[in-house]
């Protein structure tokens, strides 16, 4: 559960995000708006990678200021393009790299890397250079990377703007599969309208937050007039 | 020029990766001491059996001493206009030889072992603030996104190509701006997969964001 509690950002004294308030906690909540509008920005506030100019963050109960260590262990973050969330030279060794804090053994440790790679279909790039991998690959590993370290909510950015329908599918497949609670900024109106509940993002503020037939006409008023 | 790993079973392939490293830089500064042109054309030539003894592909070889080669040559050639022919010979093969004895190290290295050496050798610095998990992680970003960077000044060019554009240095402004969003985007990344800053006072806790917006 994320709670919102009146919380504003500026960038360079620009504001950006104006008193949003917003207690997320069901299964799967969609970010929807215009570009510029501010979906980003609220998405890093949930996860503690920003942190509010006024106003406060809580990540099932924990500050993302005051307990910002205990706030993003429970958050996973997913950005749009894979190409910067992959850190290290191979698949294998980058899964490898979210355990790293974990303090499990080598053995342990390669344990779970097998498991993920046979759970997406990576175990023959194991060694593969990450940056050799398909579009749809690379997202995968970006995801897996993430869920391997357990967290109980996941924050997805646009996860499937940069890529083709088939990847688009599977990546969509795949977070629809999962237990945890989902945050996620879209422009896929199709698959927002399955979810549990859509706040929709207008210049900085939150100008629908409902189910997503109504939420979504909402949106679709306001950006075509 | 930093290649990956490349599986095998050579006795270089078998030889830890500490003794590798060591012995990549005693080789390096006795390089950089050694002038004469033939003892220098020797190291190359011990490399080169390294190459051989560790089954390094061909095409591989041919693909990294291309790029090496390509380098070397523009060292030397801004060398022998602005000072002399024998520099120049000297410097082209100092620079021949920390590339192909660099690269033969990561063939056959994993980028996790090279990390484990490389936070264990900055072990030592912990008292004076040096973090030696950071480095290693830098020194695996710069494996990782060496061929990532490749990639964007290709796409730089293509797009400069498909508008006519013709002059190299325009490739450079547009290939710093990416390099720089991507490095905001990469600090990102490190933050959300925890290894990065705790929350720090202030509006945001990656400031410097702004400088390429
Ligand atoms: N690092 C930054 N520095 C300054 N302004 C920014 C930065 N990131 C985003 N902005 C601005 O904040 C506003 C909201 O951006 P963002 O949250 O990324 O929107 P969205 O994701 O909805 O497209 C935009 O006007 C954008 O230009
Ligand atoms: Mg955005």
């Amino acid at each position: 559960m994320i709670e919102l509690r009146d919380v504003s950002f500026e960038y360079d004294a620009r504001p950006v995000l104006r008193q949003v308030s917003a207690n997320l906690a069901e299964h799967r909540i969609g970010l929807v708006g215009a570009n510029g509008s501010g979906k980003s920005t609220l998405a890093r506030l949930c996860h503690g990678l920003l942190l509010p100019t006024a106003g406060q963050v809580l990540v099932n109960g924990h500050d993302t200021r005051r307990d910002a260590a205990a706030a993003r262990s429970q958050v996973g973050f997913v950005f749009q393009d894979p190409d910067i969330q992959i850190i290290m030279p191979t698949v294998a060794e980058d899964l490898a790299f979210s355990l790293r804090p974990s303090g499990l053994s080598k053995q342990e440790i390669s344990a779970q890397v097998d498991d993920w790679l046979g759970r997406y279909d990576l175990v023959s790039h194991r060694d593969h250079p990450a940056h050799l991998l398909s579009g749809g690959q690379k997202q995968l590993l970006a995801i897996a990377a993430v869920l391997i370290t357990q967290p109980q909510i996941v924050i997805f950015d646009e996860p499937t703007t940069l890529l083709d329908l088939r990847n688009k599918h599977r990546i969509m497949a795949v977070i629809a599969a999962l237990d945890q609670q989902v945050v996620m900024v879209s422009h896929d109106l199709d698959l927002l309208s399955e979810f549990d509940r859509i706040l929709v993002v207008d210049a900085g503020q939150i100008i629908a937050d409902d189910s997503p037939r109504a939420a979504l006409d909402v949106y679709r008023r306001a950006a075509l007039g | 020029m930093l290649t990956l790993y490349t599986p095998g079973n050579s006795l270089l392939h078998r030889c830890p990766a500490a003794a590798k490293l060591i012995t990549l830089c005693l080789a390096a500064t006795l390089i950089m001491i050694l002038t004469d042109p033939i003892v220098l054309a020797s190291g190359i030539l011990v490399v080169a059996v390294g190459y051989g003894m560790a089954r390094i592909p061909g095409r591989t070889m041919w693909r990294l001493s291309r790029t090496a080669l390509v380098i070397v040559m523009v060292v030397a050639a801004c060398q022998a206009f602005f000072t002399s022919v024998s520099p120049a010979i000297i410097v082209g093969l100092r620079i021949l030889f920390l590339i192909t004895a660099a690269n033969l190290v990561t063939l056959t290295t994993r980028t996790a072992d090279l990390i484990t050496v490389v936070e264990a050798a900055a072990r030592p610095l912990t008292r004076w603030g040096v973090h030696p998990d950071r480095i290693g992680v830098t020194v695996a970003l710069a494996i990782r996104f060496i061929p990532v960077l490749g990639e964007q000044a290709c796409r730089v060019r293509e797009a400069q190509a498909a508008r006519g554009v013709k002059a190299p240095f325009t490739l450079l402004v547009p290939l710093v701006i990416r390099t720089l969003r991507l490095a905001d985007g990469v600090g990102e990344a490190l933050e959300v997969r925890g290894l990065g800053s705790s929350a720090r006072a202030g509006a945001s806790t990656t400031e410097h964001r702004s400088m390429t917006r």
